[in-house]
């Protein structure tokens, strides 16, 4: 097993230990089912359904009295203002827990994607809601059009303060690793030049931008068979071994191929761009900007040596400039 | 059970469009109403945070509007048995969501809609309501 599948697997391992698992201690109502909190509701919702708010009215189409709009079920149970501060909020809730451990694996992003709603029957004014949350499911490894993700199921069922059934409801979360990065949240942030495409970190190949973060130009190298190899992967293409180390480059290379980008503008790139293919002097190939260097003066089989530098105010890269003989 | 209850109920019977014009006001009276003060619904600043143009609608409000809706045709005295909604493309203020529905299945004790509101960008509900029969 390779070391991302391996990491995978345990991480899948420690997702499944909270299935089934309470949410946390039932929660009961703050406030009984009660008419003015149903007047408020349908104020805002603008329901002008009589029988929420008018008992004869609610008599004459064949209920006991006014009842609560059905859909105002999860509402009793809902905390209300302390929900504006998490960090104020106590609990001992697993489904927190749960996405905790899923932010930590770099699956930052949640969604909400379906909720379904039982209504044994509409509640009366005076009856306390009690709600008791089960994490259902954690599905398979999905990949969704925001990311690479799993769902979460949980289910919460609703009684009384007899213990009468009340209903219960399904809700179903997408915790993923977001495909775009969260370049919205700092959109009001944004410098007004806007910087370079950010280095694209995954399981395989964030060591080797850390590398780079750290001003050295690394190689990946086979600890089975000593083969060298870029761009990062996970297995030797020479010997088929998934265990692998580094070697530090010199930086010192030729130019293989190069290509000079002109158009079209690319916000945060400056134009003319020089792209080279340079064969580094051990070996492997590597893809970047060339410095220092007029278009017209690139030629195939010139000395090069990598320097890496700040690309912007956020991000190193390592960046190719004519060798100095 | 209600004299008001004189709908069609046949398969393939269509409910009539209602759009509501989504406002501030709207989305956040409807989470403070349904009780869930989590930031992104009424406060812009947190919604920017979270990559979003503006407050957006919470889930209660979106399942309060589809019962309005849904008893909005077939009476004060239909009595909903179960909302199953899919969840799309956010509600957001200037916009307006239509609602759209159909008869989908009529049993010997339940019928079941489905339902759909759309706005600017695509789907923001989709679902099925079952509701209690007789009307």
């Amino acid at each position: 097993m390779s070391k991302v599948e391996e990491r995978k697997s345990e991480f899948e391992a420690k997702l499944k230990t909270y299935v089934g698992l309470p949410d946390g201690p039932v929660t009961v109502g703050r406030d009984p089912v009660n008419e003015t909190m149903i007047r408020h509701w349908c104020e805002a919702m603008g329901d002008t359904n009589p029988v929420y708010v008018d008992a004869a009215a609610a008599l004459a189409h064949g209920f006991e009295g006014l009842v609560a709009p059905p859909t105002m079920l999860q509402a009793w149970i809902l905390p209300g203002y302390e929900m504006h501060d998490r960090s104020t909020m106590q609990s001992e809730n697993k489904q927190l827990e749960l996405h905790s451990l899923f932010d930590a694996e770099g699956y930052t992003g949640v969604v909400a994607t379906n909720t379904e709603q039982e209504y044994t029957r509409y509640l009366r004014p005076g009856e306390e809601v009690h709600a008791e949350t089960h994490i259902e499911s954690i599905s398979e490894q999905k990949t969704t059009g925001l990311g690479v993700g799993y769902f979460i199921v949980t289910r919460t069922l609703f009684t009384n303060q007899e213990g009468d059934d009340l209903g219960w409801m399904t809700f179903r979360v997408l915790k993923f690793r977001p495909s775009q990065p969260a370049a919205a949240a700092d959109a009001e942030a944004a410098p007004a030049k806007p910087s370079r495409i950010k280095s694209p970190r995954g399981f395989d190949n964030a060591w080797w931008w850390e590398g780079i973060d750290e001003g050295r130009l690394l190689i990946q190298a086979c600890n089975d068979c000593g083969a060298l190899r870029h761009p990062p992967r996970p297995v030797c293409g020479a010997c088929h071994s998934s265990e692998w180390g580094s070697i530090e480059a010199s930086g010192r290379g030729t130019v293989h191929s190069y290509t000079v980008l002109y158009h079209p503008p690319i916000p945060g790139y400056d134009l003319p761009l020089p792209v080279a293919l340079v064969d580094l002097e051990e070996g492997t190939r590597v893809v970047a900007n060339l410095k220092g260097v007029p278009p017209d003066e690139i030629e195939i089989g010139m000395p090069v040596q990598c320097r890496v530098e700040d690309a912007d105010e956020t991000m190193k890269l390592p960046f190719f400039h004519p060798a100095a003989d | 059970m209600s004299e008001s209850a004189l709908v069609d109920i046949a398969v393939g019977t269509e409910l009539p469009e209602l759009p509501i014009k989504i406002t501030t006001s709207l989305v956040v009276g409807g989470a403070l109403a349904s009780r869930d003060f989590t930031p992104v619904h009424h406060d812009r600043d947190a919604a920017k945070a979270a990559g979003m143009p503006d407050v957006f609608m919470n889930i209660l409000t979106t399942n309060a509007l589809v019962s309005r809706y849904v008893t909005d045709w077939a009476g004060p005295g239909a009595v909903i048995q179960n909302v199953s909604i899919r969840l799309g493309t956010p509600n957001t203020p200037g916009d307006t969501m239509t609602f759209r529905g159909s008869v989908v299945e009529v049993g010997d004790d339940s019928a079941t809609l489905e339902i759909k509101g759309s706005n600017a960008w695509g789907d923001h509900v989709t679902g099925r309501v079952r509701l209690a029969l007789p009307l």
